[in-house]
């Protein structure tokens, strides 16, 4: 066990686990945080997505410690004041089916719209490329990004 | 209670022909009072205008908690701002609460409706004696009644303690499909803000006080058995409150958090007999199929005499693998047992049979285990398995304490259950003109139902009745099956043996066309010019809207127009679950791989009750159906499932998805199956626009092995 100070969502949050715990499984189970989603365990599929200072992490293979000192932003801190943009735009383009890998999607989303805020089709695919969706929403998920983009997606 | 298995629980439903949900008018089901009215299981209305809407099947993406309350609030007339959804958990109110099939809104269709227009009437007759008006002089409208000489308006809330003490209509009358002002339009879906905030509770993400983490060591072989465990190292994991044997195959090693329970399972120390299928492989089932595929056969389907059919013979044999659901979600469910109950959190789309399976594992009856029904991460058949429940219930009856029990990917991949291995032989004779004038295809694969013990009438699977149908009005056809039996463990995943008997058939018949010289739109147009009805166990099908379909997929297609250098296109159809499918793959290659840059996609599902949802459950099958065409492929080498994760069993990604259009012939003919119905079709005119582009027909899945 070993106590680590984290930034979440801008609040300080300590916790106290193994190091190696990955960042996934303390918001989930320390933080309750369970937004983010378990998928693979292995960075394959995205449903774990995060934001560890700004930029997407998969949270199921990095370990706390690396994290520590670190600002987080998970999906419950992406819209928390009110929906982020993108957000409304899932809602607007219909995305979710079952909605499970729909939290990774839109962070990775948001960590390419603060970088790129009026992205080509091509540079949707190569950011949004690691993340996995078995329901096939993958179109409406492109949609959404450029409608996004479209009323200023950055923010 | 003894459960149907969901296909003869369809067909039953079929043959009563009044919908399936056996008590669903019972009295005693709704709860009436001045406070409430509630004349069926399904609605309740409260003096404050509150309309709750129970839903009875399960939401794994495919909006059953939008579109089943949209048919019962067309025929009361409500508002739909005023409908509040509420998931119901296993109950003995609902019938069998099974969700697969594709069969949801079908077979809640009838019911759903009846139960809105009983209460509909009930509201009008409590406002016409609260006004003393004949009941003909009031209207239901947006959540009042209505009484137009006088322009009175009460709202049904305000009506809730008068209507509960009349009596339930039994014939109540339907709306037309012309007046439906709630059915047939895009509404947003009821559960897509929760889930673009992170708020949507799945499964995995339930919790309770007290609560503990399980994750099962299982054995690796099918079919074998544990010997020993060593759990010293496992306990050292700072959390893990609890290591045991579970069943004969599965050690749990629970712990206060996921992750000691994963790394305690990791440090586990366990021995294994590998037991009787420790030399299985995957070519010896294919090589059981073809052995098996000569035997006698049970007929699913005949006409005339294929035996005396005499001309130009063609034959093919196509092959395809076991493939793994993989939804998002792993499995996981929480059971807080308590000796004399059971409580449960499932994401299922067989609430009612985790209720008796996990109350015989524990040694309770039934109705002492409660089944609540979570969201859920995708279901795709994967979750019509109890296996979750019932692990969960185990493990909190040996620790005592609430429990959730989590597979992580690799379970998920390795302990699943599969889609069946298939091996089709397809003979056909053409006439002089190249027309088909006979058409065989016998289907060689395990019974899924049969290896589950479940009933197999007739020797025919219980599945098959609604997914090898031949809609093509030929004068000699047989369609026959034969089952061969695997160890390797079965689930319905999907559209079940549709994917294998349409691709086989559809590939098929791309290539007599062929051999005939003929456009395959054209070849088929033929094969449906005439208009018949062909009875397939209890569908009767129609050529004519096969027809329809396929005319539509191809004329938005631009099936008759030219494509630019480099492109090629393939067409198929196929009816499976009640509607018809067509679709156009539109397609390159590069290195000898095809990428597919656009589908369309008619559909005739009969009345559609929600077009959004209807597009994503198409656009979604397809790109699920591209992902199992190209890739998907489970091997077994010495028992053991060898994938693991999504790096060797890669899912389509978004690098690889087409633009997909979907396009439905208007219709107001009752609803058919849309979860499950446009997987069919893709890998067959996947298949056949590869042969367009390079003459090489692909006979076996994955086209990328």
């Amino acid at each position: 066990m070993a106590d680590f100070t984290l930034q979440v969502n801008g609040n300080e949050k300590k916790v106290s686990v193994p190091p190696e715990t990955p960042l996934l499984w303390v918001l989930r189970d320390t933080l309750e945080l369970t937004g983010t989603k378990f998928g693979c365990g292995a960075g394959f599929c995205g449903a774990c997505t995060v934001h560890v200072a700004g930029a997407a992490i998969r949270s199921c293979s990095t370990p706390v410690s690396q994290v520590a000192g670190k600002g987080v932003t998970t999906i419950e801190g992406l819209g928390a004041k009110s929906l982020h943009v993108l957000q409304q735009a899932w809602i607007a383009e219909e995305v979710p089916q079952c909605g499970y890998c729909q939290t990774g999607q839109i962070m990775t989303a948001a960590a390419l719209l603060a970088k790129t805020p009026n992205p080509s089709d091509e540079q949707i695919t190569q950011a949004m490329n690691g993340n996995l969706c078995r329901c096939g929403t993958y179109e409406r998920i492109r949609k959404a990004i450029h409608r996004a983009a479209g009323v200023g997606g950055a923010r | 209670m003894s459960r149907l298995s969901r296909r003869e629980f369809v067909a039953a439903g079929i043959a009563a022909g009044t919908g399936l949900v056996v008590g669903f008018y019972l009295p005693r089901a709704g709860r009436s009072t001045k406070e409430v009215f509630s004349p069926n299981a399904y609605l309740r209305i409260t003096p404050d205008n509150k309309i709750t809407i129970v839903v009875a099947r399960s939401e794994m993406g495919q909006g059953v908690r939008t579109a089943l309350p949209m048919i019962l609030a067309e025929e009361l007339e409500a508002d739909w701002k005023q409908i509040e959804i509420e998931q119901a958990g296993a109950s003995t109110l609902y019938g069998d609460q099974t969700t697969g099939g594709s069969a949801s809104v079908k077979t809640t269709w009838d019911p759903m409706r009846k139960a809105g227009a009983a209460a509909r009437e009930m509201l009008i007759s409590a406002a016409a004696l609260r006004w003393g008006v004949p009941r003909s002089s009031c209207a239901a409208v947006e959540g009042s009644i209505l009484h137009g000489a006088s322009k009175r308006r009460l709202s049904y809330g305000a009506l809730v303690g008068k209507a509960a003490t009349l009596p339930i209509p039994t014939d109540a009358p339907l709306k037309q499909s012309k007046d439906y002002k709630i059915v047939g339009q895009r509404l947003a879906r009821v559960d897509t803000p929760s889930k673009v905030k992170g708020e949507a509770v799945f499964g995995i993400d339930f919790r309770m006080p007290g609560m503990k983490y399980a994750v099962l060591s299982r054995c690796p072989t099918i079919g074998g058995k544990l010997v020993k465990f060593d759990d010293a190292e496992s306990k050292k994991i700072a959390g893990v409150i609890y290591v045991g044997k579970i069943s004969d195959a599965a050690v749990a090693v629970v712990a206060d958090s996921v992750w000691g329970a994963m790394e305690g399972r990791r440090l586990l120390n366990v021995s294994w007999e590998e037991g009787p299928n420790k030399d299985l492989n995957t070519p010896a089932v294919m090589e059981s199929l073809k052995q098996a595929a000569p035997k006698k056969g049970v007929s699913l389907y005949s006409v005339g005499d294929v035996s005396k059919v005499t001309g130009r013979r063609v034959a093919a044999e196509y092959r395809l693998p076991f493939m793994a659901h993989a939804p998002m979600e792993t499995g996981n469910c929480t059971a807080h047992y308590q000796a004399t109950a059971c409580e449960l959190w499932a994401p299922t789309q067989v609430p009612q049979d985790c209720r008796d399976a996990a109350a015989q594992a524990v040694g309770l009856d039934p109705d002492q285990v409660k089944v609540n029904v979570t969201m859920m991460g995708g279901g795709f058949g994967r979750r019509l398995e109890h296996d979750y429940a019932v692990e969960a219930a185990l493990v909190s009856k040996a620790t005592r304490v609430p429990v959730k029990v989590i597979w992580t990917r690799e379970d998920d991949m390795r302990f699943s259950t599969y889609r069946p291995a298939s091996l089709h032989q397809l003979n056909a004779v053409l006439d002089g003109a190249g027309w088909p004038v006979a058409f065989t295809h016998r289907i060689a694969a395990p019974s899924i139902s049969g290896q589950k013990g479940q009933p197999v009438p007739g020797g025919v699977d219980p599945d098959l009745p609604d997914e090898a149908a031949f809609v093509y009005g030929l004068e000699n056809v047989s369609i026959e099956s034969v089952i061969a039996e695997t160890a390797v463990p079965l689930g319905w995943m999907r559209s079940v043996y549709a994917l294998q008997a349409g691709f086989a058939s559809e590939s098929f018949i791309d290539e007599l066309a062929a051999a005939a010289g003929k456009d395959p739109l054209e070849y088929r147009l033929h094969m449906l010019a005439k208009d018949r009805d062909i009875q397939f166990f209890t569908t009767t099908w129609h050529t004519a809207r096969m027809r329809g379909v396929l005319q539509l997929a191809a004329d938005k297609a631009g099936w008759r127009k030219a494509l630019p250098a480099g492109r090629f296109r393939g067409i198929a159809c196929f009816g499976c679950f009640s509607s018809y499918m067509a679709e156009v793959a539109e397609i390159s290659m590069e290195n000898d791989v095809p990428r597919v840059h656009r589908v369309v996609a008619a559909v005739d599902c009969g009345q559609v009750v929600n077009p959004s949802i209807m597009e994503q459950q198409i656009q979604g099958g397809i790109v699920y159906a591209l992902s199992n065409a190209l890739r998907a492929k489970i091997t077994i080498e010495k028992g053991r499932v060898v994938q693991g994760n999504f790096d060797d069993y890669p899912p389509l990604r978004m690098d690889e998805t087409p633009v997909v259009e979907v396009y439905a012939v208007p219709s107001t003919e009752p609803p058919t199956g849309i979860g499950e119905p446009s997987v069919p079709p893709l890998a067959p005119a996947l298949c056949n626009a590869i042969f367009a582009a390079t003459k090489k027909r692909i006979r076996e899945l994955p086209i990328l092995s």
